[in-house]
């Protein structure tokens, strides 16, 4: 006796396809608009690589400092029970959700030359944030830290306690665990929470443009120069961006595949 | 000492020099023990010294921590560091109390050979075998000298050949080796195979410690009684006779008078279907409640006014149509009743 296959309900069917169209057209869209024999042209233009190298260091920055401060967070959120851990905890994940642009003017209250952080850094230091490079970073830092510290915790929570156990029966310090151990062996789930942290920042418009302004070579990031070309007598260096955004991000999603849906 | 919702009442020494087991059931606490002698739990009451030197003193809120010990833990599970080769797990310890990393590296090359592994120095642990990792977790815990080396369950990951193999091996390099050592097991083979001494602790409590033999011979507890195969009864001995419960009753010459132990080895009962008439002083009447096939002999469970355990071969259990239950007569001789007291 052979099993039949029961049909999918039609409607399914339907929905799901309009669906797979709806992420699909897009891209096939861009893709058909692409002035492919000009395009490596158009990416040398001055303010495209501008544009192109200024994203990557900012986006780069930004991942150190979200490393920076956001492992010993993680850290602390993962092992250290705490009263007010669920509030703390809530409040790293807000910028993922905050609107981008509500993130920007929020910086610019607390950061901007009159914040009130940023008054006295100013006042002090003379280290300004709005429209310079510095505020590039400190704008994907913020919208991309979550990304790190959800994944950073998951990870150091996932970990084997026994190691680190084994690991101070040994004799080494808590500082010597946490180097020797505990990050070697969450090492490959912290990866690739960097690089989800990464490709935030990398492809972060909202705040950066309400907090660091759209100047090429300071503050243009690819975004920016993508959204400054639809205005422009230029717009098809915004598609050639946006390309290059779209195969940085395709490649990313190829390369986290197990870890993206396992992580969170 | 307490800990949490477990009440661990013990106290005991251990010698300078002394291989000593840790006998206990599933549950005993045996674990437990281990982690705070090992200061990776702290006790909420209690004292551990090791060399007079004080560890773990609550009432002068005193913890040395883990790492800060002279203690040495060979885990069940071995917990070798999967991104480390054997060789740097084993130069974990001395490089983590400071030792340069060349010295390290050459001391753990050592040791290695010492347990027979210098081909496997660069072997990453997923490269080994569960007898090879065991090695490994021994070399690691004994580079750094401790003064205690705490074994949890050496043997129990092995499987069974590996295991006699490996446990004559551990057993030889535990008697090359000074510091106190300690091993927590389950198994009572493993015990009697590695220890010198052996302290029994079930349900938090000790129930009772001394030599292997001395443990087998005189079980304190059902669960030893259990673990050596004997018939144990606790009762009330008075004029030659032993009152075990409320019609429990045993002859024994020589039982003294208060409250004992008494302890039938299986093989001294012997079973009829008819009542016998001979000069065994203890017969009663009982029914058949099992039969175990161990080995080459059938133990048969038997109820009664005296519940006891009958070692018998299986032409008798046929002979006798043991398997079909019903009423059956034991006896055993008093002669075959060693008593002693609680």
């Amino acid at each position: 006796m052979t099993r039949r296959r029961e049909r999918p309900p039609l409607l399914a069917l339907a929905a799901g396809s309009l669906a797979a169209l709806f992420f699909v057209l897009p891209l096939v869209g861009l893709l058909w608009h692409a002035p492919w024999s000009a395009a490596l042209s158009d990416l040398g233009e001055p303010d495209v690589r501008k544009a192109l190298r200024l994203s990557m260091e900012a986006s780069l920055a930004a991942v150190a400092v979200c490393l920076l401060l956001g492992l010993p967070l993680a850290w602390v959120l993962a092992r250290i029970d705490f009263p007010g851990r669920r509030l703390l905890r809530a409040l790293t994940v807000l910028p993922m959700v905050l609107p981008p642009v509500v993130g920007g003017i929020a910086l610019i209250h607390s950061f901007g030359r009159r914040g009130i952080v940023g008054q006295y850094l100013d006042r002090w230091f003379g280290i300004v944030f709005p429209f310079t490079t510095k505020g590039v970073i400190l704008a994907e830092a913020f919208v991309a830290m979550p990304f790190l510290v959800v994944t950073a915790e998951a990870a150091f929570r996932s970990l084997d306690r026994s190691f680190e156990d084994a690991a101070r029966t040994l004799g080494a310090s808590r500082w010597t665990v946490f180097r020797r151990v505990t990050l070697p062996l969450a090492g490959p789930a912290l990866g690739a929470g960097a690089v989800l942290c990464w490709a935030r920042a990398l492809g972060e418009f909202g705040a950066t443009i309400t907090f660091a302004g759209n100047f090429p070579g300071t503050t243009q990031t690819m975004p920016l120069a993508v959204y400054l070309s639809l205005e422009s007598s230029h717009p098809e260096t915004g598609i050639v961006l946006s390309l290059v955004l779209l195969v940085v991000s395709l490649a990313i999603l190829v390369g986290l595949r197990d870890r993206w849906l396992g992580v969170s | 000492m307490r800990l949490g919702t477990l009440e661990l009442d013990v106290d005991f020494e251990v010698a300078p020099g002394r291989i000593v087991g840790l006998l206990g059931p599933n549950g005993a606490g045996k674990t437990t023990l281990l982690r705070v002698l090992a200061g990776l739990i702290r006790p909420d009451e209690g004292r551990v010294v090791l060399d007079d030197v004080v560890l773990d003193d609550t009432s002068r809120g005193v913890h040395v921590p883990a790492e800060k010990r002279p203690v040495g833990v060979v885990f069940q599970h071995y917990v070798l560091f999967p991104h480390l080769s054997a060789l740097e797990n084993v130069a974990f310890g001395l490089r983590s109390r400071g030792v340069a990393k060349a010295e390290a590296r050459r001391t753990a090359a050592e040791w290695l050979s010492r347990v027979g592994l210098e081909g496997f120095l660069s072997n990453k642990p997923k490269q080994l075998s569960g007898g090879q990792a065991q090695r490994v977790a021994l070399a690691r815990a004994l580079a750094t000298q401790p003064r205690l080396l705490l074994l949890d369950e050496p043997l129990a990951a092995l499987d069974a050949s590996t295991r006699l193999e490996t446990r004559r091996e551990l057993r030889r390099q535990l008697d090359a080796y000074d510091g106190v050592r300690l091993l927590v097991t389950h198994d009572p083979v493993e015990a009697i195979a590695l220890a010198e001494r052996l302290i029994v602790l079930e349900d938090g409590h000790v129930s009772q410690t001394g030599t292997p033999q001395e443990i087998s011979e005189q079980p304190r507890s059902r669960y030893v009684a259990d673990l050596v195969g004997v018939n144990l009864y606790r009762g009330w001995a008075e004029d030659d006779e032993v009152h075990v419960g409320t019609a429990g009753r045993l002859v024994a010459p020589g039982a003294g008078r208060g409250e004992v132990f008494a302890v039938v080895h299986p093989h001294a009962v012997a079973l009829y279907r008819d009542p016998p008439a001979g000069t065994p002083r203890n017969v009663w009447q009982g029914t058949v409640e099992a039969l175990d096939l161990e080995g080459e002999r059938v133990r048969v469970r038997v109820n009664g006014p005296l519940p006891i355990v009958a070692e018998v071969t299986p032409g008798a259990v046929a002979d006798l149509r043991l398997g079909d239950g019903g009423v059956i007569w034991a006896s055993v001789k008093a002669t075959e009743v060693v008593v002693y007291p609680v």
